[in-house]
């Protein structure tokens, strides 16, 4: 059963003609890791945190950015919000290349696309209240001190924090996890962006807690038509929040398409794996092996041609020697030589 | 339903501006040996404020006894000398009082400079890393290969011996421990979320730095600006004896030069020497067990 | 039944935090059958992690044990001298505390440090202690020659792995694990748990895993203890206490997690309200500002009622459980609490 506000990518593309906000070509992060005389003797490596990654995100539109830790989820997002500057590849933000975007330029930018932070704990400064913390990018913004009381009073709202007024003079140690969360999407949507970002926003979060600022989320996106892009290490919340996901491996993209499909029936072999590997709430679950080996992803040292292969059950003399290219496989986009 | 955690709170009232400075001070008022540090502080600031009603005599005026002698060598007590005269007939109590004034204002000018040119480097430095965090913190490196004293002396004998010269040569040096270490903590606070928070919200540079860092390395400052306190005492002490300092102005050096220089030690008179001896001790120690309050409070793990 | 390995009958754990006492764990009590898994569940302070040190009295120094018994072989581990307590840990109960991974000593290879447990608690000599390592190592799936690497040298898993071969090291009869799969991603979190079944099975020892994650518990575990605010909410087999839930709590987290096995996503239902402070915990059922079955009695100490064999709830209303459990099923019941 949907819930109250669902697929509002279905309700608003009636209504509004398709327009891509974000456009991501070719990006790369590339950094160097063991310092300047390891430079100098030619034997730093370089770190491909993101590696030639390229989607287009719709107008309302919510995209999960799924993947392991180390899979470059977190800095395409950091990307994304201009928090790190790329090394490579074009990222358009509604028709604007970021890149250049300085000074008041860059003021603009800021109050339309937003982050909302994976720790609560650590995203609201101890020494401020909330309605100091709230304040901040109305200042920034300009908006005159009268009118901030009552924006700050409506994002809380927003948020669904019961009772907002009493919250303004509290410091957030006075606060609980849930309510901090809410606290940091309020100052995330403040400004009234178009585009959010949210990290992990629920897993520092205890599980009975967890629901109520997903369905927050999920809720003020809707209302608010937010194209969002949603980083997470776990398909099951990512199926919850967005009905398109993007699964990242070692810094590219494997596959691309709707959730539904991806959890149904996964074409990757990654994803495969990552699906199968989600535990579920229920005792009468497979236990069988997982598609996938043993060890872990080396993001210092990545297997030529194909990244996953050396973990991949169906990997072959191809995937060694070329790079497997992004192709469309019905509803989806797949990086595999399988398909 | 609202939330339980968070119990019947009034309103917090919002403290007035000195109780928040004095909060933001964070002044070690728990540990035992720092109150005792903050006491020894509180007595020789009151001396050197009221030195003038303090001292019984001119420090730098030569007396005579009442029988129109030179009052020189008198022993503590004799003819109302509280602690007696140097060679010269000077008042050394007098002395002793007036050296408070100059101790403390060495002290707390150069903990002042050091704790402030430290702090705005390691800011910088720490904030914008990249090759502003590069340049400064090979000055840095530079800083640290001078050798402290001789520099000292050497600058302060090249711009004319004056006690505004020593603070200004130490300040010149003593930045580089505080700007390490104001650095370092600047890099793990950058990484807080609360700080990339305010990036997000579209805070300059500036507003960052003043608003969500630079509270948090407060202490970190007052810290090594009261290390400096000693430091400054000492090091003036040592340039005094050595004779290279300021010779219109009375310190605790001053005097240890001048009965030096007069084999006080030959005379007996260790009441000459002794006081201010024990004065640039007390002051110096009280620094560091302010420090180590402080430390206790910034690094609570260290003290178990 | 046979006599269980473990039987903790109203555990007592209080910390002295300034003048207050925090009472972490407040009268649990629950059994460990031999030869299973069971899993310790609760959220964030709910105490589990307080329990599982308290049975091997490993706790912090502001905290003591109040009161209670912890049984075990025999013994009341909540009363035998620290000598002797400590001759049984990691030769009777092996624990693995939180962020095992990250407690190996990084200046040590990790043969060096088997060898330290092997030879110094296990009373091996050289030689042994050597072929135990290997064996060792193969039972977690390691090659036996990466005995002689650094902790740097191995990812998250494989150190994981390595605390795993170390709890196993001296055969123990029972293995306290703390959140050990929490730090993973999902892949190799499976593989761990895989790993950690496989080998439960096959060396027939009890395992306590102690965990914030109920599809953990589900995938991997036969029984759970399900704590909150500091006491049991209930406890039975993994069929018992997860499909058909007696406590309002339990049904309450069953929907709040999402489920990737479910037709859809559909709604998920939050409990509403945070978990009491247990400096100044609520009168009566700790749950019942949050519960939407409370009654005017639920602000009495509720009963422990065994809603089936083996199958204790501490609930005034445990005997209705059924027909909560079809209220609890939907979502508005959760909208408003009484």
């Amino acid at each position: 059963m949907d819930g109250p506000g669902m697929n509002p990518a279905t309700e608003k593309n009636v209504n509004k003609k398709p327009d891509i906000l974000v456009s991501v070509f070719d990006a790369k992060l590339h950094y160097a890791v063991g310092g300047a005389f390891a430079a100098m003797r030619g034997k730093s490596t370089v770190v491909k945190a993101v590696d030639g990654v390229s989607f287009d995100i719709r107008r309302g539109e919510s995209v999960g950015l799924l993947g392991e830790s180390g899979c470059g989820k977190t800095s395409m997002g950091r990307l994304l919000l201009k928090l790190e500057e790329k090394t490579g590849g074009t990222i358009h933000f509604d028709g604007e290349e970021i890149g250049a975007v300085r000074g008041s330029g860059l003021k603009k930018f800021r109050s339309k696309a937003q982050l909302i932070f994976q720790n609560p704990f650590d995203a609201i400064n101890p020494r401020f209240t909330i309605r100091q913390t709230l304040a901040e990018p109305l200042e920034n913004a300009d908006i005159p001190r009268r009118e901030r009381e009552a924006r700050i009073i409506t994002a809380l709202e927003l948020v669904k924090l019961p009772e907002p007024a009493q919250f303004l003079d509290r410091y957030p140690h006075h606060l609980s996890g849930g309510q901090l969360q809410r606290v940091v999407m309020a100052r995330a949507l403040i400004l009234q962006p178009e585009f959010v970002v949210a990290d992990e926003p629920v897993s520092m979060l205890d599980v009975s807690v967890r629901a109520g600022v997903l369905n927050v989320f999920r809720d003020v996106r809707d209302r608010l038509g937010l194209t969002a892009i949603y980083i997470s290490h776990d398909l099951a919340l990512v199926r919850y929040v967005c009905e398109r996901t993007i699964v990242m491996y070692l810094g590219r993209i494997m596959e691309d398409g709707p959730t539904e499909d991806i959890v149904r029936e996964p074409l990757h072999p990654y994803t495969k794996a990552l699906v199968a590997a989600v535990p579920v709430p229920n005792p009468d679950q497979s236990h069988e092996p997982l598609p996938i080996g043993r060890g872990a992803p080396d993001p210092r040292n990545p297997p030529s041609g194909c990244v996953f292969r050396d973990r991949c059950p169906a990997a072959h003399a191809r995937c060694a020697a070329e790079v497997p290219q992004p192709k469309p496989v019905g509803t989806r986009t797949v990086a595999c030589h399988l398909y | 339903m609202p939330e339980i955690a968070a119990p019947a709170i009034t309103k917090p009232r919002r403290p007035n501006i000195i109780a928040r400075m004095f909060r933001a001070l964070r002044l070690p008022m728990n540990d035992p040996f720092a109150v005792a540090g903050l006491l020894i502080y509180l007595v020789f600031v009151v001396v050197a404020v009221f030195a003038d009603q303090i001292a019984t005599h001119d420090p730098t005026e030569i007396l005579y006894t009442p029988a129109y002698d030179l009052a020189a060598d008198l022993r503590p007590g004799q003819d109302d000398f509280l602690m007696g005269t140097t060679s010269l007939g000077r008042d050394i109590f007098s002395q002793l009082v007036y050296g408070s004034r100059s101790a403390l204002l060495i002290g707390i000018t150069a903990a002042f400079m050091v704790a402030l040119i430290g702090s705005v480097i390691g800011l910088v430095a720490g904030y914008f890393g990249r090759w502003v965090d590069a340049i400064l913190m090979r000055l840095a490196d530079i800083a640290f290969g001078i050798p402290f004293l001789p520099f000292v002396i050497v600058l302060a004998a090249f711009l004319r011996p004056s006690i505004w010269n020593v603070v200004i040569a130490m300040a010149l040096v003593l930045w580089r421990d505080t700007a390490r270490v104001i650095r370092s903590q600047v890099l793990t606070l950058r990484t807080r979320g609360y700080v990339e928070a305010a990036r997000v919200a579209g805070s300059s540079d500036v507003k960052i730095i003043l608003r969500h860092i630079a509270p948090n390395i407060l202490p970190l400052s007052f810290l090594y600006g009261s290390i400096a306190i000693g430091w400054a005492i000492l090091t003036e002490a040592s340039i005094s004896f050595l004779g290279f300092g300021d010779p219109n102005s009375i310190s605790w050096g001053y005097m240890l030069q001048d009965a030096f220089a007069s084999q006080a030690l030959a005379k007996q008179a260790f009441y000459w020497f002794v006081p201010p001896g024990i004065c640039i001790i007390l002051v110096v120690s009280a620094g560091f067990f302010i420090t180590r309050g402080y430390e206790n409070i910034l690094f609570p793990k260290l003290s178990r | 039944m046979s006599e269980p390995l473990l039987s903790v009958r109203d555990l007592r754990v209080s910390y002295q935090v300034g003048r207050n006492f925090v009472h972490a764990v407040d009268g649990a009590s629950f059994d460990i059958p031999r030869g299973s898994i069971t899993g310790l569940v609760g959220e964030s302070g709910c105490g589990k992690t307080t329990v599982a040190r308290a049975l091997t009295r490993v706790i912090a120094e502001n905290a003591a044990i109040t009161g209670g018994q912890i049984l075990f072989d025999g013994k009341d581990l909540a009363k035998i001298p620290e000598k002797d307590m400590n001759a049984l840990r990691w030769r009777d109960i092996a624990f693995i505390p939180q962020s095992a991974m990250n407690s190996l000593d990084p200046v040590y290879t990790v043969e060096y440090q088997l060898d330290e447990v092997l030879r110094r608690r296990g009373g091996l000599n050289r030689k042994q202690s050597r072929a135990r390592s290997e064996e060792l190592f193969e039972m977690v799936g390691i090659d036996a020659n990466r005995l002689t690497d650094y902790p740097h040298q191995f990812s998250g898993g494989m150190r994981q792995r390595v605390a795993i071969a170390l709890a196993l090291a001296l055969d123990p009869k029972l293995i306290i694990a703390d959140e050990p799969v929490t730090a993973l991603d999902v892949i190799v979190q499976r593989q761990i748990l895989d790993q950690l079944k496989e080998l439960q099975t096959r060396l027939g020892v009890s395992v306590i895993l102690v965990t914030h994650d109920i599809s953990v518990v589900a995938y991997i575990c036969d029984r759970t203890v399900v704590m909150y605010a500091g006491k049991v909410a209930e406890s039975g087999t993994m069929q018992a206490a997860l499909t058909a839930p007696s406590h309002p709590y339990t049904m309450g987290l069953r929907n709040a997690f999402p489920d990737l096995q479910g037709a859809a996503a559909g709604i998920l239902t939050p409990i509403e309200g945070a978990p009491p402070n247990l400096a100044s915990p609520p009168a009566g059922c700790r749950f019942k500002p949050r519960c939407p079955f409370a009654l005017d009695i639920c602000g009495t100490e509720p009963p422990i009622v065994e809603v089936a064999p083996g199958h204790p709830v501490l609930c005034h209303r445990a005997n209705e459980s059924a027909a909560l459990r079809i209220e609890a099923a939907r979502t508005e019941t959760w909208m408003a609490p009484a």
